[in-house]
């Protein structure tokens, strides 16, 4: 049991600690993709730095609200990277919530933060809340289908379960998998606020989408919401990770285990990162207007997911 | 010269360019021809004269089938009011309202006699450009003002307000949209914020000071206010410029619309974040840009157009190294082209986006790239050359779509046609000096130059005093026609589209705030 509570808190220090690099990989990518000379990997914990140590300015009609929102926030997403598995599965924080109440965590960062927006009451608050809404009511039910395929296939929405199943079985291909791999990463994409649904580098405030939203953060706050997107990017890969290539995850209590673990999950998070910046560099921003038809083809692929479940394995 | 089927008696000034004096009666029926013949209003400004025993003047300047046409009116000493143009030409409008602004000169019978330029900087009753208002540099702020913005009402309407200060490093702006949910409505424009007095600021210049002002009224077109400012000191004051000097004008306003376009291409793709396309174009741009800096001394070549030539040479070495740059990025721009041109989502967004249809843009005077995007053939490279444009044989790039992908396509052409006049003229250069110093100026004398710059016609009207410092300078960038324009281009689209159509029309603020 206590093993199992330092590998826990290893765990979720590990993730809050890395996500920063993380973002910070995916941005060295990218420039090098464009030709750019890329800035330094550890740029965003230099940025971090620098926010902390600023005095936080505050809107006169900020209420207790919009101070608080971005501590949640963190909250939240520090608690979603202890639960899903990236080095061990099946530890202490796991049974505290299923696929689905991962879901629920992540909504509630989402309308805090959303609320924290439209509470100074600026044009630009609202306008990024309205969309993130958008963006997040089509994106929620197609994560939800994504994740009952794969539960679908170990009979549990629990993620240990999922993982266990996936990993630590015999192998087996699961075609329908592959569908949801797609879906998945074209949720992570909107979810994430990158291209194509939102420009996270852009400087114009009538296009963003989760920028707008925090426009009027500064100092500590905009810190803590900085590294809370860098830890939701770092979550949200983990759980790719999970679902969809969880092979090199420590079972439950296999120690011994953890050092190939760290050495996939970093392998697995170069790729994935590089995968992104990738495809940052190729595409570009969508119409606004076509992020439902970019969600709904989500939606469908994880539905075609599962119907391929049943129609090979049912 | 004859407009229509009457002789309106102006007289040549230069090739190209007329002058003429009238009623302000005779001003609206020369207008109305203009119109009726499909010609624009280009620029209108007033003038203080006080001083020579008349009263006030108001200028206009038309672009008709003959060339420019410079047509002026005494008015009164006091209250000083001409007949309303906007009614035939829209696009008089804000121009009339800085006229008012600036000089107290009243358009009689304007429907929108709101300020313009003033905020709240000067009194109701103060008018800084007449000859009896001391030049002022630092202006306390009188407090926050309203400003009459056209309201729209109905269920679900809201306003966004967007500026002066952008969270991008961009000239200063306001932009009122009224929306429902993310869909443009209506869009008003309030600009102003950057004017410096610029027209007060050239009263009793010498000439050559004088011309690095003129470069200076929009930075991003220097040479051809440069140009348009020296054309016309050398119209008032008769003087001949070297072959060589007028070539190598010509030389630098194209690189500078190479420059220009480079730069835009690259923040269009930014625009729509594809920031492969920002990242390769500004490399280029950036090759340019120290080419330009190590063969004449300045990236954006200030102050190489000076009255009477130019104030820096090309050696053959020079010539060969700008020549093998021009084919390069050619080649490299047509590689870009292909990506822009086969990028599903790019090419979505830029079509059918910010459209400005042709029967729209002729009515409200679009002008310069912006126009030829939507239709208006218009460029004075073509169908009216100066020296050396006459032996240059221009082709004009023309769209009919109206939208962001046709002012892109525009300025892909215009990059490939600018490349090979820049080697067509290193091939070419006459020999000879570069530079021939003007004769003192001892009569009050008057001049208009005009020069198809990179965004589109910019005229400056010159007046030189007896004592051959500036009298009166009027540096019009075709930003004025266009403003109105970008408004009415964003109707129906979604408010994040906004600055990607902006973009595409890439206005200048300082060039209309003065």
């Amino acid at each position: 049991m206590s093993t199992g509570i330092l590998l826990q808190a290893a765990q979720t220090l590990l993730a809050i600690l890395l996500a920063p690099l993380l973002m910070g990989w995916v941005n060295q990518c990218r420039a090098w993709l464009q030709g750019r000379s890329a800035p330094s990997i550890v740029q965003p914990y230099r940025a971090l730095r620098k926010l902390f140590h600023k005095d936080a300015v505050l809107a006169h009609d900020a209420s207790p609200l919009f101070r608080f929102a971005p501590y949640m926030v963190f909250a939240s997403m520090a608690l979603a990277a202890g639960i899903v598995p990236t080095l061990a599965n099946d530890l202490p924080f796991s049974p505290a919530a299923d696929v689905i109440a991962l879901v629920g965590i992540f909504a509630l960062a989402r309308v805090f933060l959303a609320l924290a927006a439209m509470d100074i009451g600026t044009a630009f608050g609202t306008l990024g809340a309205r969309r993130e809404m958008l963006v997040s009511f089509l994106a929620e039910p197609a994560l939800l289908m994504v994740f009952f395929t794969a539960s679908l296939i170990s009979q549990s929405t629990a993620l240990p379960v999922i993982v266990a199943t996936l990993a630590h079985k015999a192998f087996a291909i699961h075609p329908s998998l592959a569908f949801a791999a797609v879906a998945f990463w074209m949720i992570s994409l909107a979810e994430n606020a990158r291209i194509p649904v939102d420009n996270p580098t852009t400087h114009l405030e009538l296009t963003m989408i989760h920028e707008a939203m925090v426009l009027e953060y500064s100092a500590r706050h905009l810190a803590l919401i900085e590294w809370a997107t860098a830890v939701k990017l770092f979550t949200y890969s983990a759980l790719g990770i999970a679902l969809f290539v969880p092979w090199g995850i420590a079972a439950q209590g296999d120690v011994a285990a953890l050092p190939l673990a760290l050495a996939a999950m970093v392998a697995k998070l170069a790729a994935g990162g590089a995968a992104l910046s990738l495809l940052e560099a190729v595409s570009a921003k969508v119409r606004l207007f076509r992020v439902p038809e970019f969600l709904g083809t989500a939606f469908l692929l994880a539905v075609l997911g599962m119907l391929i479940h049943f129609l090979l394995e049912a | 010269m004859r407009i229509g089927d009457h002789d309106w008696s102006l007289d040549a000034i230069g090739r190209h360019r007329w002058r003429g004096r009238m009623e302000p009666g005779r001003l609206l029926a020369l207008a109305r021809a203009v119109k009726d013949e499909g010609g624009q209003l280009v620029a209108l400004w007033g003038t203080d004269d006080r001083r020579d025993g008349a009263g006030f003047g108001i200028h206009a300047a038309f672009l008709t089938s003959a060339g420019l046409a410079w047509v002026s009116s005494a008015l009164a000493a006091d209250a000083p009011a001409y007949p309303d143009l906007a009614h035939i030409f829209p696009q008089a409008d804000r121009m009339q309202r800085a006229t008012y602004d600036l000089l107290g000169i009243r358009a009689e019978g304007a429907v929108d006699e709101r300020k313009w330029l003033r905020h709240n900087a000067w009194a109701e009753d103060e008018f800084p450009l007449r000859k009896d208002h001391a030049f002022r540099p630092a202006v306390s702020p009188r407090g926050p003002e309203a400003y009459p913005f056209i309201r729209v009402e109905g269920d679900g309407v809201h306003e966004i307000a967007v500026g002066p200060i952008h969270a991008g490093t961009i000239e200063p702006g306001h932009f009122r949209f009224s929306v429902i949910g993310d869909r443009i409505l209506k869009l008003e424009a309030r600009l102003g914020y950057a004017h410096k007095g610029i027209e007060k600021r050239f009263e009793g210049m010498d000439l050559a000071t004088g011309a690095r002002l003129a470069g200076r009224v929009s930075g991003d077109s220097h040479s051809a206010f440069a140009w348009a400012y020296c054309m016309a000191v050398e119209t008032a004051a008769a003087a001949t410029v070297p072959g060589r000097a007028l070539w190598l004008r010509a030389l630098f306003l194209e690189i500078e619309r190479v420059a220009n376009h480079l730069g835009d291409l690259g923040y269009l793709g930014n625009d729509v974040g594809l920031a492969f396309g920002f990242a390769q174009f500004w490399r280029l741009k950036e090759d340019w840009m120290r080419m330009t800096a190590s063969l004449f001394g300045h990236r954006y070549l200030f102050d190489r157009i000076v009255p009477g030539g130019v104030a820096v040479d090309i050696d053959d070495a020079g010539r060969a190294e700008l020549d093998a740059l021009a084919r390069r990025i050619g080649a490299e721009a047509r590689e870009l082209k292909a990506v822009y041109d086969e990028h599903p989502t790019l090419q979505d967004r830029f079509a059918d986006t910010g459209v400005c249809r042709p029967e729209l843009a002729a009515q409200l005077g679009l002008t310069g790239l912006a126009g030829r995007a939507s239709a208006q053939a218009w460029d004075a490279r073509t169908q009216f050359p100066q020296t050396p444009y006459d032996e240059l044989d221009v082709s004009m790039a023309t769209q009919r779509r109206g939208d962001v992908l046709a002012r892109a396509e525009v300025r892909f052409a215009e990059v490939h046609e600018s490349l090979r006049l820049i080697s067509d003229i290193l091939a070419r250069l006459p020999a000879g000096p570069v530079h021939a110093p003007l004769e003192p100026v001892r009569a009050a004398c008057e001049g208009l130059g005009w020069v198809e710059g990179w965004r589109g016609e910019v005229v400056v009207a010159v007046r030189i005093a007896a004592d051959g410092t500036l009298d009166r300078v009027h540096p019009h960038d075709p930003s004025w026609q266009n403003w109105p324009l970008l408004e009415m281009g964003v109707l129906g689209n979604i408010v994040p589209d906004f600055p990607l159509v902006n973009k595409s029309f890439n206005l200048s603020y300082s060039g209309t705030d003065l």
